[in-house]
C-alpha cells in the first residue's frame, strides 16, 4: 500500500484527537482523544519505518528499526501517563463529583 | 636682560588674575584696593606691551607655542600667541587706552556699592583679557575664544545696572546681534579647516597663496571664507546690518562705552580683517562688499548722528560711522590706513566718551544735550579736551584724525571717485554733528534745572588727567603716519606694519599735487561745516524735529523695521510652536504612547481566562499559523 494512505489516516486520527481535546468537556473523553493522537503518531512512525526498511533492506538489514523502537517507547510512556491521568481523574471526581474540566479554572485566581 | 617675548603670556594673564582677585574678593576688598588692583594689572600689561613693542620694532617676531589646545586626527590646534607688528600695535592701544579708562573708572564709579564696584572692575579686567587673547592668538580658534570673550563681557557690562529691564534688553540685544555674526565666523573657521587643514594664520595664508600643497583652497573658497569672516566682523564691529546693538550699548556705564568703542570689542573686526589681509586681497568680490558696506554704514550712521539728542548716542553713531570708514579703508585695500584709524580713533573716541562721562557726572546723570548748554565756563578742562577730540575726529590738520582719515579718503579716491565723493560728504557730516554736539553742550545758555546749575563742577583729577593724556595723544597721535607727500619717510606706521600687511596697492597713484589738493579740499569743507554748525547751534533753542529730521531722529526706523520683519515674526513663530506644536503634537505623542500601552494591556489581559481549553486552542492555532507562515516562506 502506498505511504499516502497511512499519512492520511494518521492525519485524520490526529485531527479528530485535537478537535476532541478542544471541544469536549468531559475529562475522560479528552483523555481518550490524547491517546488517539499518540496512536496516530505511532501509526505514522510504524508506516515510515516499514517504508524505510523496504527501501534500504539490501544495504542495511536493520534499516527503519529505530522508528519501531520509538513506537515502543511511546507506548510505555502512554501506559504510565494513563495510570497517572486516570488517578487524577478519580481524585477529581472524588473532590468535585464531576469530571467536567471547565470547573477546574482556579488557575485564573 | 630677559627677552620680553619669552614672557608675553603675562600680558593677558595679569588682567585675568586681576579679574579673579576682584571678582572673588569683591565683598572683602576696599574700593581703593579694588581700583588699585584693577588698574595696576592693566598698567603692568601696558609696560610689558611697550617692552614687547620695542622688541618687535627691533625685528623680533615670535610665535609662542604653549600646548596643543585641540588634537583630533590630523588636525592640531595649538594654544599659541603670535607676537608681530600688527598684534604689538593693538597691544599698545588696548592696554594703553584701557589703563586710562580704568583710572578714570575709579573715580567715575565711586558712588557704586563696594560689591558692585568690585564686580565692575572684574568685568573690565576680563574684557581687557579677552581682547588681549583675541589680538595675541596665533590662529583663528584662539582669536575666536577672545572674540566670544569680548562678546560676553560686553553683555555683562552693558547690563551692569541689571535692575533696569531696558538695560538688560540692551545687553541681550548686543549679545544676540553678536551671536549672529559669530555663527558666520564659526562656519568660516570650519570651512578653513576643511580646505586648509589648519587654523594657524601662517599655515592658512601659505595654503591660500599656494606655497603649501594641501587640499584645494580655490578662489571661490577664499571668497566664501572672507565673506563669512566679514559677516562676523559686521556683528562685532557694528556694520550694516548688525549695527543696531552698538547705540543701545550706551546703557552701560560711560567708561564701558569708551572701552567698547575705543580699545576693545569694535576694533576686533578690523583687527581680524587686517590679520587676514592676505586672504582678503585675493578676493575682489569681498573687497568690494567690504568697501560698500563700510561706506553705507558710515553714511547712514552719520545721518542718524545729526539728529540725536543723547550725548552718548551721538558718540555711538559717530563710532559706527568711523568704523564704516575703517571698513572702507579695508575694502579699498589700504589695511594700514584702517589700523591707523583704529589707533587715532581709539585716542579721540576714548577722549570724547570720557569727556561726555565727565559732563554727565557734572550734570548729575543728565544725558540729554537739550538740557545742557553753556558748560564751557564751569567745566573748562572737559571743554578744552572735548574740543580737541572734536577737532581730531573732524579731521583738521595737524590733529590725529586728519592723517588717518586723509589716508582713507586718498585710497578711496584712487579706487573710485564716487566712493571718494560719498566718503568726503560723510566726513563733512562728521564735522557737522560733532560740532553740533559741542556747541549745544558747551555754548549758549544753561538750559537745565536750578539744582543742576548749582551742582555744576569740574571733575576730580582721576577723571581730568586721563582726559588730558588722551587729548595730547589725539593731537600728536597722527604723526606716526604722515603721508609721503608731506614728509618723506613720514609713514612710519606703514613701514612698521609692512612685514604683516602688504602695502596698499596703488591702482592709479595720484601725484603729490593732487594729494595736496585733496587734503586742502577736505580741510576747507570741514572748516566750512564747523562754521555752519557754529552759526546754527551756538544759541541752541529746543525745537521739535519735523519731516526728514524726524526720520533721522528715529534712526531711519531701522529698529522698528527689524522688529517688524525679524523679531515679531520670530515671536509669532515661537508662540505658534508653543501653543500648537507643543500642545497637540509633542504632548499628544508622549501621552499617546502611555495611553496605547494602557489600552493594549487592558485588552491582552482578557486572554488570561484560566480556561485550559482556550489556552490549548490558542496553542494549536498559533502552531498552525507557524506552519502556514513557514510553508509560504519556503516558497
Amino acid at each position: 500500500m502506498p505511504i499516502n494512505y497511512y499519512i492520511f489516516l494518521s492525519i485524520a486520527l490526529f485531527a479528530i484527537g485535537i478537535v476532541g481535546v478542544l471541544t469536549r468537556r468531559n475529562a475522560i473523553i479528552i483523555f481518550m482523544c490524547i491517546e488517539l493522537m499518540l496512536n496516530a503518531v505511532n501509526l505514522l512512525l510504524v508506516a515510515f519505518s516499514k517504508m524505510h526498511h523496504a527501501a534500504n533492506a539490501a544495504v542495511n538489514a536493520t534499516a527503519g528499526s529505530d522508528g519501531q523502537l520509538f513506537v515502543f517507547f511511546i507506548m510505555v510512556v502512554a501506559a504510565a501517563e494513563v495510570s497517572v491521568g486516570l488517578a487524577i481523574i478519580v481524585m477529581m471526581y472524588r473532590n468535585i463529583h464531576s469530571v467536567d474540566v471547565n470547573f477546574l479554572n482556579r488557575l485564573k485566581h | 636682560m630677559q627677552n620680553a617675548l619669552q614672557i608675553v603670556y603675562l600680558i593677558p594673564l595679569l588682567p585675568l588674575i586681576g579679574f579673579l582677585i576682584n571678582g572673588l574678593g569683591r565683598k572683602h576688598l576696599s574700593k581703593s584696593l579694588i581700583g588699585l588692583i584693577g588698574s595696576g594689572v592693566i598698567l603692568a600689561s601696558f609696560v610689558l606691551s611697550i617692552w614687547v613693542f620695542l622688541q618687535v620694532k627691533g625685528g623680533n617676531t615670535h610665535i609662542a607655542h604653549y600646548f596643543n589646545f585641540i588634537k583630533v586626527g590630523d588636525l592640531t590646534i595649538p594654544f599659541a600667541f603670535q607676537i608681530d607688528q600688527l598684534s604689538s600695535v593693538f597691544l599698545l592701544i588696548i592696554t594703553g587706552v584701557g589703563f586710562l579708562i580704568h583710572v578714570y573708572s575709579t573715580s567715575y564709579m565711586h558712588e557704586e556699592k563696594t560689591e558692585h564696584f568690585g564686580r565692575y572692575f572684574a568685568y573690565l579686567n576680563l574684557f581687557v583679557f579677552s581682547m588681549l587673547l583675541l589680538v595675541m592668538g596665533a590662529n583663528y580658534v584662539i582669536l575666536f575664544i577672545g572674540w566670544e570673550g569680548v562678546g560676553l563681557c560686553s553683555y555683562l557690562l552693558i547690563g551692569y545696572w541689571f535692575k533696569k529691564p531696558e538695560y538688560n534688553k540692551a545687553a541681550n540685544k548686543a549679545f544676540i546681534m553678536n551671536r549672529i555674526g559669530d555663527l558666520a565666523f564659526l562656519i568660516a573657521i570650519f570651512w578653513i579647516i576643511t580646505r586648509a587643514g589648519s587654523v594657524n594664520f601662517n599655515d592658512v595664508f601659505a595654503v591660500a597663496k599656494g606655497e603649501v600643497e594641501f587640499r584645494a583652497f580655490k578662489p571661490v573658497d577664499i571668497t566664501v571664507v572672507t565673506l563669512l569672516l566679514f559677516i562676523g566682523a559686521t556683528g562685532k564691529s557694528a556694520q550694516i546690518p548688525l549695527y543696531t546693538w552698538l547705540p543701545d550699548a550706551m546703557a552701560g556705564p560711560t567708561p564701558v562705552s569708551a572701552l567698547i568703542h575705543a580699545a576693545t570689542m569694535v576694533t576686533a573686526g578690523i583687527y581680524m580683517i587686517a590679520r587676514s589681509n592676505i586672504l582678503y586681497s585675493m578676493s575682489a568680490v569681498t573687497m568690494n562688499v567690504v568697501a560698500y558696506v563700510g561706506l553705507a554704514t558710515a553714511l547712514l550712521a552719520a545721518t542718524i548722528a545729526l539728529k540725536q539728542n543723547d550725548i552718548k548716542k551721538v558718540l555711538a553713531y559717530s563710532t559706527v560711522s568711523q568704523l564704516g570708514f575703517m571698513f572702507l579703508a579695508l575694502g579699498t585695500g589700504n589695511y594700514v590706513a584702517a589700523v591707523f584709524h583704529v589707533m587715532t580713533h581709539a585716542f579721540f573716541k576714548a577722549l570724547l566718551f570720557l569727556g561726555s562721562g565727565s559732563v554727565i557726572h557734572a550734570m548729575g546723570g543728565e544725558q540729554d544735550i537739550r538740557n545742557m548748554g553753556g558748560l564751557s565756563k564751569k567745566l573748562t578742562i572737559t571743554y578744552v579736551t572735548f574740543l580737541i577730540g572734536c577737532i581730531a575726529i573732524s579731521g583738521i590738520p595737524p590733529f590725529s584724525g586728519f592723517f588717518s582719515k586723509d589716508a582713507i579718503l586718498l585710497s578711496a579716491f584712487e579706487h573710485n571717485k564716487i566712493l571718494y565723493g560719498i566718503a568726503l560728504f560723510t566726513a563733512m557730516l562728521t564735522a557737522f554733528y560733532m560740532f553740533r554736539l559741542l556747541f549745544i553742550t558747551f555754548s549758549g545758555k544753561f538750559r537745565g534745572t536750578q539744582e543742576q546749575e548749582h551742582h555744576l563742577h569740574e571733575s576730580p583729577a582721576a577723571i581730568t588727567i586721563p582726559l588730558i593724556i588722551l587729548a595730547v595723544l589725539s593731537i600728536v597721535g597722527g604723526f606716526v603716519g604722515v603721508p609721503e607727500a608731506l614728509l618723506h619717510g613720514g609713514d612710519r606706521l606703514g613701514e612698521f606694519l609692512a612685514p604683516v600687511i602688504a602695502p596698499a596697492k596703488h591702482a592709479s597713484p595720484v601725484s603729490h599735487n593732487t594729494e595736496y589738493g585733496l587734503m586742502a579740499l577736505s580741510s576747507i569743507l570741514v572748516i566750512i561745516m564747523i562754521i555752519f554748525a557754529w552759526f546754527k547751534f551756538r544759541n541752541y533753542r529746543r525745537s521739535e524735529a519735523t519731516g526728514f529730521g524726524k526720520v533721522l531722529e528715529n534712526k531711519w526706523y531701522v529698529d522698528e523695521l527689524y522688529d517688524k520683519i525679524i523679531v515679531n515674526p520670530l515671536h509669532k513663530f515661537g508662540g505658534f510652536l508653543k501653543s500648537v506644536i507643543e500642545k497637540s503634537v509633542i504632548d499628544g505623542l508622549v501621552n499617546g504612547v502611555g495611553k496605547a500601552v494602557n489600552y493594549g494591556s487592558r485588552q491582552l489581559r482578557l486572554l488570561q481566562s484560566g480556561q485550559a481549553g482556550s489556552y490549548v486552542l490558542l496553542m494549536v492555532l498559533s502552531m498552525l499559523l507557524v506552519f502556514v507562515v513557514q510553508f509560504f516562506l519556503r516558497k
